[in-house]
């Protein structure tokens, strides 16, 4: 069972992809891409997920895909067009196969009446496009009409012809493989939701294929098995690959029938017995009216050992034009695929990889300065030797550090969805751009970035966004549209969002912040500052509160987690034209940039994105506030002045704040605080290491790191210091600080 | 090397001696990780007197735990020829520090006597048997209790 739920686990990581994959193609599509190879692409995602869904016997999900399948496959084949209105049904469809897949993997139950109308409209779709040209539809009907062979439909099965070509194009041409494939597919492959007609259609994208069904072992109706497998398949195959590229077609099913590919040599020129696979072709809307299977038995092959009855499908004429293309597509796409193989490895074992690379820099660095130490000649063997050491060690760095890191497109790609749902709700219509998708940041940035993200757009598009109306009468286009990109800028990411809407209303926000007491009626603010009132708690811009984005939390919950993930945010406002809200991340949570301090004689970190700026307190500026409190004065306000050094319990109180420096942090609810420390060291990378793991929590230690000397220093919590300090009157530091 | 697994009375096990001021004392060797010189812990505020402070383990960072003043005896004045035995407690590595190690002993379940009515509170939390080896008198102890995180656990 574990095993099994261990594959099932691989199964929705491996549908996250698909969908990831699904969606990508379906926005090309939209985008007016209808190269073969994006459709291909979109159907084989739906299809895997599936053909994987049905080995879980997740029914649900299988009979969406299933809809879903059926109508891409039309699309496929080119007998609809994939119009926006449909492919905006298809993005539809994504969503819910998502969804779908998502309360497979919780367990839990899904919105069934969204699914079927969704399911409804596709296979209205599908509708429409059936009754068109019966030649050139044989393929898509079969897979239309019987879409689940050995279920309801098992009894359509009957021997039949179809001839849709002229055999003299299967002549063997020089340089091409020809295979004899033999398939007999057991009950248990249909029952996981596999078609054949797929396999065979696979089959006919390699080359030539001439498909012959083996329906000589259809039982008498009395004795049918409607879930039973009965035919087999025999195709000969004329292709430019080899015999491993017509396995891999099989290679989902491989076990659940019996499939033989042998090598056929090339048949003499003048093959007479092919004649006799001429069969009379059969219009398609006859199909359903045929009865039992008592038509005439052709004459059995002479040449062909195999088969009694036989249906013969040539399926090379079906799709004229698309074969050519698509077999283009396929061998382009697949060695593409084998050329970058993946693993996947535990996030543990890569992390501990990191661990003993920071650690192999420190050692490196205290090696070259025990080398200097001993006096050795700058330009002797070992220092030499030293430095393509150092040069080494920062590639491995570098390159260890790049296995954790991952493009930004596995969150960029959930917005689009998002704008839709939201665009929706709202009302209005929207276009998301995303750029710079294959930007690369630490996995662990990218799975927070996800929430902050989620929120901003939500809000550029709820808040940002005129209604269609509105920007009609400002000569906008009606369509709004929102910007979300992604590029390295000076060791760390940057990730924009940007509308086009009205930008943000000065006035409105600042009577907002007035009115919920966040400002004094008089203050005097420039525009940029105005701006960022909407970063301060309890600010709500929306009139009436949406269920979109007015929830109670605003943006300052977005800034607190962009702060926790140690970035910055800024917004940028030009009125009439949009706003852009500007975030600069770290490219990894594994290294910190901090402010090295000295406190009574100890090295402590303290996270640079916390400090506003850095003070030289002058005695006129430190006042004493109740008991021991003091406090600073910073341009006309007071903030505390929390001694560091007092809190941590390294010393008693620092009588003369002169002697030391004091450090200007931003703490949680956008309070200000000072942090007065002993000397300021300088600023340095660090790579922060976890204090839990081996011993627990400090109060007011976030976390240690490991400086170039080889020891230990504590990365300072800024938030609970400063929260103590400001408790400093009460007797016990220790317990303000536990408390 | 493998009688350390068997559980019957007359089973072997290993254990590393070590001592803290005059007094011998043992812990199990599967428990041990490694052993190494002293080298000055970074101090952590807020801490019980016993726990040193934080050292870097390759990479990764290592409480050291006096173990002197853990038992009750006065702290110990870490030297050069201070080591930190470095073990597993639990999914917890520590860092002890005593002042030398004396050996590796051999010993059956059965040599392992009752620990003494005479000893201090403390000690008695720790240790859970005496060996008494060529006329020397070695307390087995458990580490189980030694980080405060376990104590605190524990009220």
């Amino acid at each position: 069972m574990d095993a099994l739920a261990e594959i099932k686990q691989t199964f929705f990581q491996e549908c996250e992809e698909q969908l990831v994959e699904l969606e990508t193609g379906l926005l090309a599509i939209e985008a007016g891409d209808h190269d073969s190879e994006v459709v291909n692409a979109v159907f084989r995602a739906v299809h895997s997920v599936k053909g994987g869904a049905g080995a879980f016997n997740l029914t649900d999900l299988v009979h969406f895909a299933h809809t879903f399948e059926n109508a891409m496959d039309l699309v496929r084949v080119g007998r609809l067009a994939p119009a926006p209105p449909l492919v905006r049904v298809m993005l539809r469809a994504a969503d819910i196969l998502a969804d779908l897949v998502r309360a497979a993997r919780a367990d839990a139950p899904h919105d069934a009446a969204r699914a079927a109308a969704v399911a409804a409209e596709l296979t209205a779709c599908c509708a429409e496009a059936a009754p068109k040209g019966a030649k050139a539809t044989a393929v898509g009907s079969v897979a239309a009409a019987a879409p689940e062979p050995a279920a309801d439909d098992a009894f359509e099965f009957v021997p039949l012809a179809v001839d849709l070509s002229d055999f003299g194009d299967l002549a063997p041409m020089p340089g091409l493989n020809r295979f004899r494939i033999t398939f007999r597919p057991r009950p248990e492959l249909y029952a996981k939701g596999n078609d054949t007609v797929i396999l065979m259609r696979e089959l006919a994208l390699l080359g030539d294929a001439l498909v012959t069904c083996d329906t000589g072992g259809l039982p008498g109706l009395a004795d049918i098995d409607p879930e039973g497998a009965y035919f087999g398949w025999t195709v000969m195959l004329e292709t430019e690959r080899d015999e491993a590229a017509v396995r891999e077609i099989f290679d989902f099913v491989e076990w659940d029938s019996t499939l033989e590919v042998e090598p056929v040599a090339a048949p003499a020129p003048a093959e007479p017995d092919e004649e006799e696979f001429v069969f009379e072709p059969i219009p398609l809307d006859e199909l359903p009216d045929l009865g039992p299977p008592d038509l005439d038995p052709p004459a059995p092959a002479p040449g062909e050992a195999e088969p009694s009855q036989a249906v013969v499908v040539p399926l090379r004429a079906a799709e004229p034009a698309a074969v050519p293309a698509a077999a283009d597509a396929a061998t382009e796409h697949r060695p593409a695929a084998q050329a970058s193989p993946t693993i996947r490895v535990d996030l543990d074992r890569v992390d501990r990889l990191i661990d003993l690379v920071g650690e192999l820099v420190i050692n490196q660095a205290m090696l070259a300065e025990r080398v200097n130490e001993a006096g050795l000649a700058r330009m002797s063997q070992v220092a030499v030797g030293l430095d393509e050491l150092e040069q080494l060690t920062r590639e491995i760095q570098d390159s260890v550090m790049a296995i954790r890191a991952q493009p930004v497109k596995s969150v960029f790609q959930r917005m689009p969805r998002l704008a839709r749902e939201v665009a929706m709700q709202v009302g209005k219509s929207v276009r998301l751009v995303t750029e710079g998708e294959n930007t690369e940041v630490d996995k662990t940035v990218i799975e927070r970035l996800s929430d902050p993200l989620t929120h901003m757009i939500r809000n550029a598009i709820d808040h940002g966004l005129e209604r269609p109306e509105v920007r009609l009468a400002a000569g906008k286009p009606e369509e709004g549209q929102v910007r979300l990109s992604a590029l390295h800028r000076s060791g760390r990411i940057v990730i924009e969002i940007s509308d086009d809407g009205a930008g943000i209303n000065r006035e409105r926000v600042r009577a907002i912040a007035v009115e919920k007491g966040l400002i004094p009626p008089d203050t005097k603010l420039t525009d940029e500052e105005t701006d960022n009132l909407i970063f301060l708690p309890g600010f709500s811009t929306a009139a009436t509160i949406s269920d979109i984005s007015g929830r109670g939390v605003g943006m300052d919950v977005v800034k607190r987690s962009i702060q926790a993930l140690g970035g910055r945010i800024s917004i940028a406002s030009v009125p009439g034209k949009g706003s852009t809200f500007t975030m600069s991340l770290p490219l990894t949570l594994a290294v910190l940039d901090g402010m090295v301090v000295t406190v009574a004689g100890h090295t402590l970190v303290i996270p640079l994105t916390a400090i506003v700026e850095i003070l030289l307190p002058k005695a006129t500026e430190v006042h004493g506030f109740g008991g021991n409190a003091r406090v600073i004065g910073v341009r006309n306000g007071f903030i505390p002045l929390v001694d560091v050094g007092e809190v941590m319990g390294f010393r008693g109180s620092l009588e003369d704040a002169r002697a030391g420096v004091a450090l200007l942090v931003e703490i949680e609810g956008g309070a200000r605080s000072a942090l007065l420390v002993d000397a300021i060291q300088g600023q340095r990378q660090v790579v922060i290491k976890s204090l839990e793991s081996n011993y627990g929590h400090v109060p007011g230690i976030a976390a240690a790191t490991i400086l170039g000397d080889g020891r230990v220093a504590l990365i300072l919590d800024v938030d609970t210091v400063a929260a103590a300090g400001s408790r400093v009157g009460s007797p016990d530091l220790t317990l303000a600080l536990a408390g | 090397m493998n009688e350390a697994h068997k559980t019957d009375g007359a089973a072997s096990r290993e254990l590393i001696s070590f001592l803290i001021g005059t007094q011998e004392f043992c812990v199990d060797i599967m428990s041990v990780r490694e052993i190494r010189g002293w080298t000055p812990a970074t101090p952590l505020p807020h801490s019980p007197g016993y726990v040193r402070g934080v050292i870097n383990l390759r990479g990764a960072v290592l409480s050291i735990v006096d173990l002197a003043a853990r038992l009750g005896f006065p702290p110990t004045e870490p030297s050069a020829r201070a080591v930190i035995i470095v073990a597993q407690v639990g999914h917890q590595v520590v860092g002890l520090l005593v002042d030398a190690v004396t050996g590796i002993l051999t010993v059956t379940s059965d040599t392992v006597q009752p620990t003494p009515d005479v000893a201090s509170d403390m000690a008695r939390s720790f240790v859970t048997g005496v060996l008494a080896v060529d006329g020397r008198m070695i307390s087995l102890i458990t580490l189980d209790h030694v980080l405060p995180a376990a104590e605190r656990q524990a009220a």
